[in-house]
This record gives structure tokens, C-alpha cells and sequence, in this order.
């Protein structure tokens, strides 16, 4: 499988990072690089082999109580927003 | 007596029981090297009256016998693990200014076990690297030179800000983070100790996340005791973490001077393959010898799927980083670079935010899990990821420890590897077979390479087992029966 501009271009689209024109061959290109050096995985012969999704084998995920356990920090929180307005965090227009 | 840096935590904690020196004066002298070190530049933020705050109250607590395990001792702190009212940012611009309001577990464990804050140390963008030269704040220099040279080498990464600070005495330990090698490598290239713990063993909760399967904190010291100090305050369970594990803490400082008479020594055959510098096969046979002289045994061991670890890892921890790094938007903290609509607004502040690494992996991240290559790709890795992982329960079968390299190579010129991204990643070949399995590992000092630099044995031990890998490190740091400082040009 091989990566070519327009797969950048739609990849850059999906990660949202806004990738120029004149960096988009270049960028296929190392891509293209990593990719081609993974694919050796192919050699593996993993029939029937149970994919691994923790971080240990065996590792099982807690789930808490669903309650609320963070106090009302919104002063705190406000002070990383990029732009604030009466206690909010201001974001660009989303609803035309 | 040594200079007050020039002290393992050990020497520290005894110096302060004894009342040789305050707390307080300990970190003045910390502080003093801190800013007459700025050259290597492995802090990114400085806290000196945090420090000397934290420092008098440690004075005091003592006064009333109130002792914590790290009771007033100065610390470096890896910007990946929030600091409640000081800036954290992952070494990256997207986070710009960012001004946590709470603290990590881990430092939160410290700090209640009375260690001093000296500041925040530089990493590889998003702990993304092995050199850390993709930090936005700039390269870290290894105190180290080779002989004869002022050369500017690498500290490793990509806790480098931290390996270079311990070395170098601007702190007498220093959290890291650890993914595929982050802690052991760098510790290797600055001839210090670096050990990751088990995948569990200490909280994720504050620390800024890259691949939450493998991310695991841990101690990057002097001495495989201060190693093992260290740990015993930073470890522990934490309900903010669905992934901390309720394994009990035992006392590692308890593990250590009693040998290793009768252990198991694996050496797996696989790990002599491939670019492997002769000195440092060489070091590695030295080590075996050192370890079978004090009684334990060495048996070969096969570790088949070892060459697939890392385009392994090269799959599983983009794809975890492209979703966690999904958060960074510009919206509600970091920066924002305004475009015409929302979306040109994500595009331009993650273009802007990103270096070109973090950009890289996010894109092949994205790619690896999107429609049509989740199979191919990713469930194909997270497959031979448990391959490797049965490969290392198979081992363990026979033997209670396996001794490897840490790194092929001593550390690099600065910049000699930035354009070949491979070369790159091979940094890591050795280190990250056991973050895959999620296996404790340490890197141990055990030489000095013909022109001068340090060389680091790497150990690895069955989940949850770091006694035994305290043990068999403080049996290669016997052996090698040297104190490493570091020799060059830069400090």
C-alpha cells in the first residue's frame, strides 16, 4: 500500500492538521518510508491470535461509580481558556 | 564531604537525619547549580521559590519528626506530569502557557513524601523521540563529551531534560516517563539509572498522555538505591486511573543487599542481531560474567518476535497518540490560531502547534486506524504485540531475569540523526520489547565506552517483580564498581 498526495491530503483532513501544497510530497513521502518498514509485520503468521489491547496481558479496565466527583472549579478551568466571556469559554461560530 | 549535588538521595537523606546540612541548604545548592547549568538547558521551567518553600517547610515537618521517605529532597520534575499553578507543556507550543489547576498522582505522592520541587525538565515533544531534539524549547546537551572533544552530544529521549539534569547535578533525581524507551535509553546515553516500572504501578492521572497502553512514570536516578527509594514514593493505586494496578507496594529499598546466588539470568539470543555496537556486546558479555561471578546463572534464552517489536510499536503508539492528541483543538486551553470557520481554526492551531514529529505520528496514527487499514495495520500490531508479550511469559519460565543492552549505540552528536526518522527509531530496539509486554526494566551504568561514554545494561523481570530487577541491577552497579560523573566540556 503506498501513500500518495491525495491520501496526505485526505489523512491531514481527517487529523485535522492543515498540511501546504509544497510540504504534502515530502510528507507522503516519509510516510511511504514508515509504512514500508512495518509492513515486514506481514511475515508474522498471526492466525487465530487474540489482538492484545491492554497494557499487560490480562490487564482488565475498572469502571467508577457514574458520579460527579470534581468540585465547581470553573474560575480555574477559565484561566487556560484562549478567550472567555461571563464565566464561558468563547468558540468560532459552529451553527451557520 | 562531597558537594551537596554531588550526593546520591541515600547520602541526602542520611546527611539531613544526621543534621550535616538543612534541607534548605540542600536546595540553595541545587538551585545554585540549577542556574549556573543553564547551558544544557534541561529545565524548561525553574522554581527556585517553590523550592526553598518547599524546602523550609520540609525543615520544619522534620523538626517535628515528621519524615517522608523523600523528605527534602530536590527534584526534578519531566514537564509531561502536571503541576497544580505551574506551567506544564509537554514541551510543545500547542499547549502554549498552560497553567494546570491540579497536580499529578505521581508528584502529588511525591510532594506528600516531602521532596522538593527544583522545576519542570525538558522532553522530546509530546515524549516523542530519542534524542530530544524535537522539544519547542529547544535541544537538550548531554553533560557528557567524548574524550578529548567538545563535541555537543545527546542526552537520549525522551525524558532528556531530566537524564541530563541528574547527571549533571542539577537535582538529585528526576521523574521520566517511559513509552518505548524514554526513561532507559536516555538514562543509558547520561550514565545514570532509569527504571520503568510495571504497566500499572504508577498512576497515569496528571501525566500528559502520548500511548496510554505503554506510558508508564518512573525514577531516573544516580544509584540503583535511589532507584529503588524513588519508586516506593511514587507508586501506589490511584481510582483516577482505570489502568492502576491494586498490586501491593512492597518495600524495594528492603530488596536490595542481599545478592543474587541462585537467580536465572536469561541472555536472549536475538538481541545480538542487527547494528549492534561491539563495545557494547561487549559490555553486555562482561555483565553476564559479572552477574554468574556472584553466583547467579546464565542461561540462553529465545525471544523470536523481537524483531517485530518495534514496527510494532511503530503502529500501536501513533494510532493511541492520534486519538489522545485528538483533544488538542485550540478550543478550551493552549493556543488557538483563528482561521475563517471552526474547522480552518482546528487545521491552523494543530499545523501551528505541532512540530513536525508530533505532526508525523498523528498523521500515521490517523492513517493506520482509518476505514480500510484498521485490519491491515493496527489489529495486525496490537496481534504479534501479544506474540511478543507470550514470548517474554515463555522466558520467564526458565529465568527470574533477562539482561540486555539498553541502547545499540552510545549517545549521538546533536543533530547527526534528525533526517533519517528509522535510524531514529532503531534508538529504541532494545527497550521496546518490554513496554510492549508491559514489563518492569531498568538501564544500569556498567561502562564507559574507548572514547568515553557511558554504556548502559538494560534488565528486564516478570510483572510486578521489581525486586528482582533492584536486585540484579545493584548486583551489575557492584560490579561495575563505579560511580559515574559526567567527563566533558559542557559542565
Amino acid at each position: 500500500m503506498s501513500v500518495d498526495k491525495s491520501t496526505v491530503t485526505r489523512i491531514a483532513q481527517l487529523a485535522r492538521i492543515d498540511v501546504p501544497e509544497h510540504e504534502a510530497d515530502e510528507l507522503a513521502e516519509e510516510l511511504n518510508n514508515i509504512l514500508g518498514w512495518v509492513e515486514q509485520l506481514n511475515e508474522v503468521d498471526t492466525e487465530g491470535v487474540v489482538p492484545m489491547s491492554s497494557g499487560m496481558p490480562g490487564a482488565e479496565l475498572r469502571q467508577r461509580q457514574d458520579q460527579i466527583t470534581e468540585q465547581d472549579n470553573r474560575d480555574l478551568i477559565l484561566i487556560n481558556a484562549p478567550e472567555s466571556r461571563d464565566g464561558f469559554i468563547l468558540v468560532p461560530k459552529v451553527i451557520e | 564531604m562531597a558537594a551537596l549535588t554531588e550526593l546520591t538521595i541515600a547520602e541526602a537523606r542520611d546527611g539531613l537525619s544526621r543534621k550535616e546540612f538543612s534541607a534548605k541548604e540542600l536546595t540553595e545548592a541545587h538551585i545554585k547549580k540549577m542556574e549556573s547549568t543553564r547551558i544544557l538547558n534541561a529545565y524548561v521551567l525553574e522554581t527556585p521559590e517553590r523550592a526553598l518553600e518547599d524546602a523550609i517547610a520540609s525543615d520544619l515537618r522534620r523538626g517535628n519528626n515528621e519524615i517522608g521517605s523523600l523528605e527534602g529532597i530536590p527534584v526534578g520534575i519531566k514537564d509531561l506530569f502536571c503541576t497544580e499553578g505551574f506551567r506544564t507543556t509537554a514541551c510543545s507550543h500547542i499547549l502554549d502557557e498552560f497553567v494546570p489547576p491540579y497536580e499529578s498522582y505521581v508528584t502529588a505522592r511525591m510532594r506528600a513524601a516531602g521532596s522538593v520541587m527544583l522545576g519542570k525538565t525538558n522532553l522530546d515533544e509530546f515524549a516523542m523521540g530519542s534524542s530530544n531534539e524535537t522539544s519547542y524549547f529547544g535541544a537538550v546537551r548531554n553533560p557528557w563529551a567524548p574524550s578529548g572533544t567538545d563535541q555537543i552530544l545527546v542526552p537520549g529521549g525522551s525524558s532528556g531534560g531530566s537524564a541530563s539534569a541528574v547527571a549533571a547535578g542539577l537535582c538529585l533525581g528526576a521523574t521520566g516517563t517511559d513509552t518505548g524507551g524514554s526513561i532507559r535509553q536516555p538514562a543509558s546515553f547520561c550514565g545514570i539509572v532509569g527504571m520503568k516500572p510495571t504497566y500499572g504501578r504508577c498512576s497515569r492521572w496528571g501525566i500528559i498522555a502520548f500511548a496510554s497502553s505503554l506510558d508508564q512514570a518512573g525514577p531516573m536516578t544516580r544509584t540503583v538505591r535511589d532507584s529503588a527509594i524513588m519508586l516506593g514514593a511514587m507508586a501506589g493505586f490511584d481510582p483516577h486511573d482505570s489502568t492502576s494496578s491494586k498490586h501491593v507496594v512492597p518495600d524495594f529499598e528492603d530488596s536490595l543487599g542481599k545478592g543474587i546466588k541462585g537467580l536465572k539470568i536469561g541472555i536472549p539470543a536475538e538481541y545480538r542481531s542487527g547494528g549492534i555496537d561491539p563495545e557494547i556486546s561487549g559490555l553486555w558479555e562482561k555483565g553476564s560474567k559479572w552477574l554468574k561471578d556472584q553466583g547467579a546463572q546464565i542461561i540462553d534464552i529465545t525471544l523470536p518476535q523481537t524483531k517485530y517489536a518495534l514496527p510494532t510499536y511503530y503502529i500501536i503508539a501513533p494510532a493511541e497518540a492520534s486519538s489522545n492528541l485528538a483533544r488538542y483543538d485550540g478550543m478550551r486551553y493552549g493556543l488557538r490560531v483563528n482561521g475563517s470557520d471552526l474547522t480552518e481554526t482546528y487545521m491552523k492551531t494543530r499545523a501551528e502547534g505541532f512540530g513536525p514529529e508530533v505532526r508525523r505520528r498523528i498523521m500515521i496514527g490517523t492513517y493506520v486506524l482509518s476505514a480500510g487499514y484498521y485490519d491491515a495495520y493496527y489489529l495486525k500490531a496490537q496481534k504479534v504485540r501479544r506474540l511478543i508479550s507470550e514470548d517474554f511469559e515463555t522466558a520467564f519460565k526458565s529465568v527470574d531475569a533477562i539482561l540486555t543492552p539498553t541502547s545499540p549505540t552510545p549517545a549521538f552528536e546533536l543533530g547527526s540523526k534528525s533526517d533519517d526518522l528509522i535510524a531514529m527509531y532503531l534508538n529504541d530496539v532494545f527497550t521496546v520489547p518490554a513496554s510492549l509486554a508491559g514489563l518492569p526494566a531498568i538501564s544500569v551504568p556498567c561502562g564507559l565506552s574507548s572514547n568515553g561514554l557511558p554504556l548502559g545494561l538494560q534488565i528486564i523481570t516478570p510483572a510486578f517483580d521489581e525486586i528482582t530487577l533492584f536486585r540484579v541491577g545493584e548486583a551489575l552497579e557492584n560490579a561495575a564498581g563505579w560511580s559515574p560523573r559526567p567527563v566533558g566540556a559542557q559542565v
